[in-house]
């Protein structure tokens, strides 16, 4: 099932399928791992609902949601 | 002796500083990169008769042009060509931490991998072949503990060798055939002409294709650049139609592709992801109904812990400047002279110098945090506030917090920032924070005016501090900074024990800077209001008749409407330049009770009350609270910013904010029937 990493709840983990839009933040977050065929899973999200800790490369990362939106995810 | 000169490369958070504090202990020195906000880090050791240089380069995860870091980074390594560079590696980690090895291996650089934080890696369950790994990558690979300096010779014997007979391994890196290919094509056109940047051929390309700001104004600038550009948008129509993507995700997916093929051979992966404990914590520390109370409770134990432990020693300090100040008195007698040495340098210097046990504790806590990888949870939790509120970033959270002790920590923890934009719109507004400086004002007028709602009217005076912060943060987010949305990603890193000598060494590193810039900033401006105290001739010290008392006198119409326009104020809000506190001390000179200046003195407090109304004093405290940030805060950010243009803004905007403020407070007052 394919959805956006927004959209994934805690524990929930998927494989990175595509990193659209044109933010400032894709180039970044594409060299710091989020690439196509890349695992990634939902660790937490901040008590305030927002931003979002993801696990991806074997490392943690928070990013807010409205980034996450951009990155389509295939649900494992 | 032999001159060799290194860098360190790394991400964040790998243990870089920690390898550089062990290899240059004091030797070091902490400046900016020219022209830049960046802090810039050198030192120099000795090593079996080599005077080895080090330059410790700013944690990047890649050296694209995302940030002033990795341009400076990048810059760095082209331009001023080190010997070797130390890369150090976060064992645990080594997929993304690959990336910049990758990165600058496509650079030519000459580089030596310390792989730091093997137990970490070990406990995850990684076994890595070092032997296998060096020989795929084509660098010398070292195993090193940084805390510990295990592996320091070995790794200090591979750099002189490396230094010696460098490796070559820009073409170890396989992108695949289609990339591979255009690459080449491309790499000879620019050979043949563009001879404006010092990077090999083949990274240009490479950064050509990958849309690089800098790489691409470079080359439309230069001869045939036109033409090379065109033949970039033709092979880059190409690869978006081979590979269905863009070339960029292309090429970043290419090097990740090379390092996932690589680590496969050497590299043996836990077969389970255990739990960590790091994970463990993070359960607890950032649960949805735990996670804000306890940011609260640890900001609270940060405040707690500096003011019980530093107070003895302010105390000290203050009866040792005291003592200072009576005794060479009482040798030199009355006179210019001595009214110089006690009264300017002494009382001016001393008045700031009694905050510097605070200031040192700040930064050891602020280290400590920090260190721990605690500060990236505390911004975590806090993003969403600070974002909806302000529109800044989690990371602004900490300096505002820290500027509720003192600015000047507050306006150096904006180093955490990476945006440029963020940090200076912090440091603007940092200074509402209501300081610690600001209390000893406050408690008198509060014992002169307002003995009935004592917590109430304090409460107040903070609160309004942080609406106007607010405010301001809006009014420039849609001005100065527009457009500027902070973009918010954070590395979690795992929690660590800090070690006593990085915490130590990061808190003298900070402490003595501002001792050592701001001290010579301070100690020329307390002359200068000395001097203007003192003259013209045989005047007495302070009084209306001194050029600063008559300087007092002109402007206090200007205050007039403010409700304080007298020229006892207008001297105090003058001195208070130089540090907040210097407020009270200086009603104390004006009405001559000298080290009695406290809200105990009733003689003092009734002078007070002849000076204001309730009305006017709560003015006078708001204008305390907001006008110009207090000198030391000023060299900080003069410090940070590297140049005079934000100081002397910040101190402008917020006099005009001040003023405008106890206008309304006063006026307003009035109009409702207050006194």
């Amino acid at each position: 099932m394919k959805t956006t990493l927004n959209e994934l709840k805690k524990g929930q983990a998927g494989i990175i399928v595509s990193y659209n839009g044109k933010s400032k933040l894709r180039k970044h977050l594409m060299e710091m791992g989020f690439v196509r065929g890349s695992d990634i899973e939902v660790k937490r999200t901040a008590p305030l609902g927002d931003p979002m800790e993801v696990k991806i490369k074997g490392y943690s990362i928070s990013l807010r949601k409205e980034e996450a939106k951009n990155i389509e995810i295939l649900i494992k | 002796m032999e001159k060799i000169k290194i860098a360190l490369a790394g991400n964040p958070n790998v243990g870089k500083s920690t390898l550089f504090n062990q290899l240059t202990g004091m030797k070091q020195h902490v400046g900016n990169w020219p022209g830049k906000t960046v802090e810039k880090k050198e030192g120099n050791f000795k090593y079996k008769g080599n005077e080895i240089e080090v330059v410790d380069l700013p944690g990047n995860y890649s050296l694209t042009a995302y940030s002033v870091e990795e341009i400076v980074s990048r810059d760095y390594i082209v331009d001023e060509n080190p010997d070797v560079i130390v890369n150090i590696v976060d064992a645990g980690n080594l997929e993304r931490n690959l990336y910049l090895t990758v990165q600058m291996m496509e650079l030519g650089a000459n580089i030596v991998l310390a792989l730091n934080m093997n137990k970490f890696a070990d406990e995850k369950g990684f076994k890595i072949n070092i032997k296998e790994l060096s020989e795929l990558l084509g660098i010398p690979v070292v195993k090193i503990e940084a805390v510990d300096k295990t592996g320091f010779n070995e790794l200090l014997k591979t750099v002189l060798k490396v230094s010696k007979s460098p490796n070559n391994v820009q073409d170890r890196i396989e992108y695949g055939p289609e990339l591979t290919e255009h690459i080449g094509q491309l790499e000879n056109i620019v050979k043949e002409n563009i001879t404006t940047i010092n990077a090999p051929a083949s990274w240009t390309s490479l950064k050509l294709l990958e849309e690089d700001e800098e790489v691409l104004k470079k080359v439309e600038e230069s001869e045939n650049g036109q033409k090379i550009l065109s033949k970039v948008k033709k092979i880059k129509r190409h690869l978006n139609d081979v590979f269905g993507d863009d070339v960029d995700a292309s090429v970043t997916d290419a090097r990740y592709g090379f390092i996932a093929g690589l680590l496969q051979e050497s590299v043996e992966k836990p077969k389970i992801d255990k739990v960590t404990r790091s994970d463990l914590i993070d359960r607890v520390v950032t649960n949805k109904y735990l996670g804000i109370p306890i940011f609260l409770i640890i900001m609270w134990l940060t405040f707690q812990i500096t003011f019980t432990v530093g107070a003895p020693f302010q105390d000290l300090i203050e009866s040792g400047f005291s003592w200072l100040g009576a005794t060479i008195g009482a040798y030199l007698g009355k006179g210019f002279l001595s009214s110089l040495i006690v009264d300017g340098i002494i009382g001016g210097v001393g008045g700031v110098a009694v905050f510097i046990p605070m200031i040192f504790l700040l930064f050891l806590m602020l280290s400590i945090l920090e260190d721990s990888g605690y500060l990236a949870r505390a911004a975590f939790v806090m993003d969403k506030v600070m974002h909806k509120l302000v529109g800044l970033h989690g990371k602004s959270f900490i300096p505002m917090i820290l500027g509720f002790g003192c600015c000047v920590p507050g306006i150096m923890a904006t180093r955490t920032l990476e945006n440029e934009k963020d940090r200076f719109l912090t440091m603007l507004i940092v200074p509402f924070m209501s300081c610690s400086a600001r209390l000893p004002v406050y408690a008198l007028i509060i014992a002169a005016f307002f003995t009935a709602y004592q917590g109430w009217i304090l409460f107040s005076i903070y609160m309004l501090g942080i609406v106007v912060a607010i405010i301001m943060a809006t009014i420039f987010k849609k001005t100065l900074f527009k457009g500027m949305s902070a973009p918010f990603v954070m590395e979690l890193p795992p929690y660590r024990r800090p070690t006593v000598k990085g915490a130590l060494i990061h808190m003298w590193e900070r402490g003595y800077l501002f001792i050592r810039k701001m001290g010579t900033i301070i100690l020329a401006l307390s002359i200068v209001i000395w001097v203007l105290s003192s003259l013209p001739v045989g005047v007495e010290y302070g009084s209306q008749e001194s050029i600063t008392g008559q300087v007092g006198t002109a402007i206090s119409p200007i205050l007039a409407p403010l409700g304080f326009g007298k020229w006892q104020a207008s001297v105090a809000v003058i001195f208070g330049f130089l540090a907040k506190e210097v407020v009270v001390s200086t009603f104390g000179t004006i009405y001559g009770v000298g080290d009695d200046a406290s809200e105990d003195n009733n003689g003092f407090i009734a002078s007070i009350q002849e000076l204001f109304t309730p009305l006017s004093a709560y003015a006078f405290m708001a204008f305390v609270l907001l006008y110009i940030p207090c000198l030391a805060t000023i060299s900080a950010i003069r410090r940070e910013t590297n140049s005079w243009k934000w100081p002397l803004f910040s101190a402008g905007y917020t006099l005009v904010v001040a003023y405008v403020i106890s206008l309304v407070i006063y006026q307003g007052g009035l109009l409702l029937g207050f006194t």
